[in-house]
């Protein structure tokens, strides 16, 4: 391999790499199974609705937090991948719209719909989050801080943040990922119903 | 029977509708100049363009290609094209010739949009274009070369 190509791939490998190291468990493809979520009506025990409030978050952050979800909020420029969230192959960046770069845009390999015999999933605006919107190597506390911020979550109030991810496509895929891939825990209609009882309790934030 | 526009005609193609556009193009439309390589889209040989737009078609079940037009390196033209194949020619960039017509399709829509790339541009834009000879730094140089040719 020739210096030139050598040096421009470290460096393009630099762009995603920063802060982040990959465990030999991150690196396994073994599936762990689906895991389920708690009802948002088994918080009502929690007589304190602040404290009722950030304990949903809690749960809330089992799907925020899962791969199928943090993959594509990085904290670089480039997307993880699979259950093991290793980087994307090939190396693709967020580009101008968060579509990837000219010429090797996410739609070069991403279609409407997952295409399982090659396990490529797909969504008709397969695409990275803004990067106001990165959670790669944040608390929950700061996740849900972020979450909030109209600043950061593209100008929504809490209401809209719920509409969201109870009717975007892209949200929801994360249910339905193909084979291959470990879906977000529980159900969607439940992860809609547990941000609808943060939002009605306070919307309050884990303190970290 | 699926309906496609391939090239500028619109062919009736007797396949499955899960079936990888690809196969459609190279078996039931007899146009082999693009590739197949690795069926994963991790490779780019496949490589073929709907709406202008590079896609890889070993992923594509013919299902989702609908009205959109799909052009092959067997009809691709313009000036994007011209540069690349004249630079493609003056550098030689080949050597076993197998991955080039995805590389030059890559190579032709990266300049649809942008017409002066840097190396880190086209770095971007190839990263999903592999070549088991390595001709990469060729292709970059190539794709310099295209560009100076465009901007005249």
């Amino acid at each position: 391999m020739q210096a030139p190509l050598l040096h421009a791939i470290l460096a393009g490998a630099g762009l995603c790499l920063a802060g982040t190291a990959l465990t030999s468990a991150q690196t396994t493809r073994q599936a762990a199974p689906a895991a389920s979520l708690r009802s948002a009506e088994s918080f009502s025990t929690i007589a304190n609705q602040r404290d009722r409030s950030v304990a949903l978050f809690g749960e809330i952050g089992t799907v925020l937090q899962h791969p199928r979800c943090m993959n594509c909020h990085p904290a670089t420029e480039c997307p993880r991948q699979a259950d093991a969230k290793r980087l994307h192959q090939p190396l693709v960046v967020r580009g101008k719209d968060g579509h990837g770069a000219p010429g090797l845009e996410c739609a070069t390999c991403h279609g409407k719909q997952n295409f399982d015999p090659a396990r490529i999933p797909g969504d008709g605006h397969w695409a990275l989050a803004p990067a106001s919107m990165a959670w790669e190597g944040k608390s929950l506390g700061q996740i849900c801080e972020q979450l909030k911020d109209p600043n950061r979550n593209g100008s929504r109030d809490l209401a809209a943040i719920v509409k969201h991810v109870t009717s975007d496509t892209l949200v929801l895929w994360a249910w339905n990922p193909g084979p291959g891939r470990v879906p977000a825990p529980g159900s969607n209609a439940q992860f809609g119903a547990l941000m609808q009882a943060w939002v009605d309790t306070g919307a309050a934030c884990p303190a970290s | 029977m699926v309906s496609l526009k391939v090239n500028g005609r619109t062919h009736s193609v007797d396949v499955d509708d899960d079936t990888p556009l690809l196969w459609a193009i190279r078996d039931n439309l007899g146009l082999t100049g693009t590739k197949f390589g690795c069926g994963v889209a991790q490779c780019g040989a496949c490589t073929v363009f709907m709406d202008g737009k590079p896609l890889r078609s070993c992923v594509t079940p013919v299902s989702a290609v609908g009205d959109a037009e799909i052009t092959t390196i067997e009809a691709i033209s313009g000036k994007e094209v011209d540069a690349v194949q004249a630079a493609w020619t003056a550098r030689d960039v080949p050597q076993c010739g197998y991955c080039q017509s995805g590389q030059v399709m890559s190579a032709v829509a990266l300049l649809m949009e942008n017409k002066k790339p840097s190396d880190g541009d086209i770095d971007l834009a190839m990263n999903g274009n592999l070549c088991r000879c390595a001709t990469y730094v060729r292709i970059r140089a190539a794709i310099h070369d295209a560009a100076r040719t465009l901007e005249g």
